[in-house]
């Protein structure tokens, strides 16, 4: 069993079911009907197989583990390398999760090119994964560029009326950061003589150089996350991209930028991380109120929740920087829940837009009286989002804030105005969509959720739960990595005191 | 056996709410009535053992968040401040549950009203018991969730839904606060466990630490922040314009959330956290002063609404205002004695107004009452006794509780003190001419409804005045049973370790030997208070206009409450609104994307369009641009070769 490699499996199981969709021939329905069942049972599958890495994963130890190593091009210190600690084997499961329940959420919704649509969402599901597991920087690349291209499609093919521009932009945007990071990781190549994850974790970059890789990285990351100023192509994606892309761009595809820094800006880089964490305070300060008060006035659905997931994000960046246990832990809690709650929140927005097409707030209200289940649901993860606490949200924020206080009062009590605007903007959402009156003509045939719908909703509820009232499931695994990226990053900015003394 | 009493009210909340279509309306009563009647029989075993017999427990649960060293666990605390709580929130709360089923008899979704209910006092409960910080947390959102979702339970209203949210939010304002509180606790203690912060204050009496930028007196930056936080639970003044709006809430949840529990809760909390506030001199200050204000503040305002509803909720901002100043002069047990009347005889008036305005088919304007009291006798009868309660006439409930906290005020002996004991005796003053007014207006007089209505009137079923009678036995025997335990000799013995006065700072002792004028004067100030309502409002009913024409300005001020809510819209929420459109607009729009993404294509386009100019076709154009290439070259050569 623990000789399997098993992160490979996981990676590549959901390409392999692509190329089965691929090989698929005959009539138009049939195919789309094969496509949709092969998609999802390869997914299920992979889904349960990344069961068995939380089963064997061992918390004491802050080594990787499952690790598979082979030589690629030994003669450039180039080698595919996989494994996971207690940071990413959270993301890798996040992955697994949600590309079954995307698969499942676009059963009906999509119509057109169902084949290539399947193929999409496998492929991107195996770079997601590998991304996640990547122990080479070569390796991480490809998958870490390679996740742009499905989702680039996935926009532009199957998006809404303005899908060009968005995908244009997302493209721009996430292009101009990869650049960077392309330069940075060959002078990382070229300084350290390897391109081995942990390798460079120990290589201690000079303070110079380090400032630039790590802004190298960061204009990647920070795109990712996205980060204030660099997020307007977020609403734009979001808004245009079908239900179930918007669900993995929250999901995971946000959580690439958030993974990126904590695997690579803060232990390869401590003391520009050090240098810079004031720059990341302030943008993320910004983002919080900045796009709190923009999302206050949205009348688009999807947007206001984009403009909600960067705030939210915004607390993610804060959390990891502060470089405290609470803060880190509560930051990759945070993205979980996030990933799960926003998720949710789109797919939520997907159930009245299948039946409504349409996403503007002012053409519903009163759905709860025709459509009560929908309304629990919906409510559930408004106070997800909300950070109610019991539910995940309130865990992340609350270990944030607490790790931020520790730091600095004012970035705390400045953060901490997120929660009165987070209620605002979100009950403010609720209210217009279920409350009210339901005097629309069109939304009276509104029929409540199918048990297709609750199927999907039902694991994420059962986790908004899970992680708020037993998070202890969660933080036990990631503790012992957390201590050691801080243990780790303290002795780092030791030495270079130490250093600059004997100067 | 204990944990029952919490999780009791849960799984009923759960069976009504979730099941509520599979078993039917009086099934998901049944289940929730019957949860909070094992849960209340429990409490009242709880209250003997452990407040009278002197056995305070934790059940520890299971951990909740373990992050470094911040350990919170899901636990239950009873000790005697969490017993007398116990009774009052699952005595009130049984109360309201069974009328309930008379009150919402007429309404469509019956297992929903039941289920959020006992989901409130599910989370009013876990409050209660918190054992730390967090949990404590928990609960204090919970029923800030249920609150909302009570307050906006007519959804179809939007004044409903503007209200609920409205609560949330203030609510929020609040929470901020007390989370920074909490933040702030755990830098200095390195615990969130109650116990072992108590155990830890003496040590850090004079500690300084920094918060935004300033050094302070440690105890005092943290006890002000979590007092912030009951400031926004219990609408005292600057955050307590949510508690009015409530009022859109079906009238058991006014009763339940608005008047007995859930508004209370921040006078439970200052009284759980008397040994951090007993280090505290300034924060002490800030809440004798925040809570004499508020108290005299909404009596103020009770004086001239119109809505029997909302008259009542101004009586209860105050009630809480003089719950507040009893903590800020270290009587905690003498606030929490008034918090246990005060639940029982204003619970009682919000379910008698409730009887009211089931009787007069959903009016709630008294101007649009009088003269129905032949009609509905006994609600008239529990009406009287839930008022003389109130204004704490010898010798029901409020008679007890509210003496005794003027009485501290004055003992003691300081500037704080004695400003708290004035407005606690003008509110007093205040308080009897309303509740009077109320009674007249509701009662006596010409009929002023309309015919039909008049004939429609009826005195409620007896599931919803059987209630009534329960809570009029508390209202009348409450102060007279508990004033040993809370205010005489017993209370050292009672309270155990519960509450923690400083030495010097008990004013309960100081109370008993307060001069005679000083006992008197709140029951003249009363007994003139009502006199001028019979006198206004019975006996001259012209006056009240007249006085209103004459005074004009300070009427429509009192009227529109201070006009704190047009102050807020204009402070917060439209400019929030504007500077979020401003973001939008011209931030990411014109600033970001133009000079970004879409700046960027553009640049692009137009230098494509250039390169494309350039293509002429034309030999000559071509045959130019080489020679200036070549001479250019042939110059460079040269300069360079030269050196």
């Amino acid at each position: 069993m623990s000789d399997w490699p098993l992160l490979s499996l996981v990676t590549f199981l959901p390409l392999a079911g692509a190329l089965f969709v691929a090989l698929t021939r005959g009539e138009e329905a049939q195919v789309a009907r094969n496509a949709r069942y092969v998609a999802l049972w390869t997914s299920l599958i992979t889904f349960v197989i990344s069961l068995l890495i939380w089963a064997g994963f061992d918390p004491t130890t802050a080594d990787f583990q499952f690790v598979e190593k082979r030589d690629w091009l030994p003669d450039w210190g180039i080698g595919y390398h996989m494994g996971v600690d207690g940071i990413s084997m959270w993301f890798v499961l996040l992955s697994t999760l949600l590309t079954p329940i995307c698969i499942l959420a676009s059963w009906e919704a999509v119509q057109k090119r169902v084949k290539e649509y399947m193929i999409a969402f496998l492929v991107l599901e195996t770079l997601m994964v590998g991304m996640f597991c990547a122990l080479d920087i070569l390796v991480f690349y490809i998958f870490f560029e390679g996740v742009l291209i499905p989702m680039f499609l996935i926009i532009g093919v199957w998006g809404g009326a303005r899908r060009v521009y968005a995908a244009f932009k997302f493209f721009l945007y996430t292009l101009l950061g990869s650049v960077l990071m392309l330069i940075a990781i060959l002078a990382m190549y070229l300084q350290a003589g390897t391109t081995d994850i942990p390798s460079l974790m120990q290589a201690g970059f000079p303070a110079e150089l380090q400032t630039w890789l790590w802004l190298a990285f960061f204009a990647s990351f920070a795109v990712k996350v996205p980060m204030w100023p660099v997020h307007t192509w977020l609403p734009d994606a979001h808004v245009e991209a079908p239900t179930a892309g918007s669900v993995i761009l929250a999901g995971v595809l946000l959580k690439m930028g958030g993974y990126g820094f904590l695997r690579f800006s803060i232990p390869m880089f401590p003391e520009a991380t050090e240098f810079f964490t004031p720059l990341v305070y302030a943008l993320s300060i910004v983002a919080v109120i900045y796009t709190s008060l923009v999302a206050l006035v949205q009348e688009d659905m999807k947007k206001l929740i984009a403009y909600s997931s960067i705030a939210h994000m915004g607390f993610v960046t804060i959390g990891m920087f502060t470089m405290t246990t609470q803060g880190v832990e509560g930051s990759i809690f945070q993205m979980l829940s996030h990933g799960i709650v926003s998720g949710a929140l789109f797919l939520c927005v997907g159930v009245v837009y299948d039946r409504m097409h349409t996403r503007e707030i002012a053409a519903y209200g009163g759905l709860v009286e025709r459509m009560p289940r929908y309304a629990l649901v919906f409510m559930i993860f408004t106070m997800g989002s909300v950070g109610l606490p019991a539910t995940s949200g309130f865990v992340g924020e609350f270990l944030i804030l607490m790790g931020a206080f520790e730091k600095s009062t004012w970035l705390a009590a400045l953060a901490a105005t997120g929660l009165i605007l987070g209620a605002a903007y979100m009950l403010y959402l609720y209210r217009r969509i279920i409350f009210g009156t339901l005097d629309k003509e069109a939304l009276k045939k509104m029929l409540d959720l199918s048990p297709r719908e609750i199927a999907v909703f039902a694991p994420l509820i059962i986790l908004v739960f899970w992680m708020g009232i037993y998070p202890s499931t969660f933080l036990d695994m990631m503790s012992v990595s957390v201590d050691h990226l801080i243990s780790n990053y303290k002795v780092a900015l030791g030495n270079a005191s130490v250093a600059v003394a004997a100067r | 056996m204990y944990a029952a009493i919490v999780f009791l009210p849960l799984l009923g909340s759960l069976v009504a709410g979730l099941g509520n279509r599979a078993i039917g309306d009086r099934p998901a009563q049944l289940v929730t009535c019957g949860a909070m009647f094992g849960s209340l029989a429990l409490s009242i075993i709880a209250f003997f053992d452990v407040a009278l017999g002197g056995n305070p427990v934790t059940i520890e649960l299971f951990t909740w968040i373990a992050s470094g060293s911040m350990e919170a666990a899901w636990s239950l605390k009873f000790d005697t401040l969490t017993a007398v709580m116990l009774i009052v929130v699952t005595g009130v709360s049984t109360m309201v549950h069974v009328y309930s089923i008379g009150y919402m008899s007429h309404d469509h979704s019956k297992p929903r009203f039941m289920s959020y209910l006992s989901l409130f006092t599910f989370a009013m409960l876990m409050l209660v018991t918190a054992d730390n910080l967090v949990q404590l947390f928990f609960g204090w959102e919970g029923v800030g969730l249920a609150s909302y979702l009570l307050i906006g339970f007519w959804f179809h209203k939007p004044s409903a839904n503007a209200a609920a949210m409205k609560a949330f939010i203030v609510n929020r304002v609040g929470d901020f606060g007390f989370a920074l509180g909490i933040f702030g606790t755990y830098l200095l203690f390195d615990t969130v466990v109650l116990d072992d912060i108590f155990a830890a204050v003496p040590e850090k009496a004079a500690v300084t630490m920094e918060f935004l930028g300033y050094e302070w007196h440690a105890m005092t930056v943290l006890c002000l922040l979590l007092f912030i936080g009951a400031m926004g639970k219990s609408a005292q003044l600057g955050l307590h314009t949510w508690l009015p709006d409530a009022m859109e809430g079906p009238t058991p949840v006014s009763a339940l959330i608005h008047a007995a529990t859930m508004v209370t809760a921040g006078v439970f909390m200052v009284a759980r956290l008397s040994p951090m506030m007993e280090f505290s001199e300034t924060a002490l200050m800030v809440i004798t002063i925040v809570g004499a204000t508020t108290a005299f503040f909404a009596a103020t305002v009770g004086l001239c609404q119109n809505d029997i509803k909302r008259v009542i909720a101004y009586s209860t901002c105050s009630q809480l205002g003089y719950m507040f100043f009893a903590c800020g002069v270290s009587a905690y047990s003498a606030a929490i004695f008034h918090l246990m009347t005060h639940a029982f005889f204003k619970a009682l008036l919000f379910l008698g107004a409730g009887s009211v305005i089931h009787a007069m088919s959903d009016e709630q304007d008294m101007r649009n009452m009088g003269g129905i009291w032949k009609h509905i006798k006994l609600t008239y009868i529990m009406m009287w006794i839930g008022s003389w309660a109130l204004v704490g006439l010898p010798p029901f409930a409020g008679f007890f509780s509210k003496d005794l906290i003027i009485e501290v005020a004055y003992a003691k002996h300081t500037g704080v003190g004695d400003y708290a004991f004035w407005l606690g005796v003008g509110a007093a003053f205040m308080t009897a001419f309303y509740s009077w007014r109320l009674l007249i207006m509701t009662f006596h007089g010409k009929p002023r409804a309309s015919q039909e209505v008049m004939s429609h009137i009826h005195e409620s079923p007896s599931v919803m005045t059987i209630p009534l009678m329960v809570l009029a036995v508390g209202a009348v025997l409450s102060g007279w049973l508990g004033y040993q335990y809370f205010g005489g000799d017993l209370r050292q013995e009672f309270w155990g370790a519960a509450i923690f006065v400083a030495e010097g700072n008990d004013t309960i002792e100081g109370a008993h030997h307060v001069p005679l004028w000083v006992k008197i004067i709140p029951i003249v100030v009363t007994v003139a208070g009502i006199g001028l309502a019979y006198l206004m409002y019975m006996f001259m009913p012209g006056l009240p206009a007249k006085v209103a024409s004459s005074f004009r300005p300070f009427y429509l001020f009192l009227l529109n409450k201070w006009y704190f809510d047009e102050l807020y819209d204009f402070l917060f929420v439209r400019p929030s609104m504007k500077i979020g459109r401003i973001f939008w607009k011209n931030g990411d729009g014109a600033i970001i994307d133009g000079f970004g993404p879409d700046g960027v294509s553009l640049v692009t386009r137009l230098a494509a369009v250039r390169a494309g100019k350039m293509q002429s076709g034309y030999v000559y154009h071509y045959a130019f641009v080489m020679m200036i290439g070549v001479v250019a070259i042939i110059s460079w050569y040269m300069l360079t070769s030269g050196n």
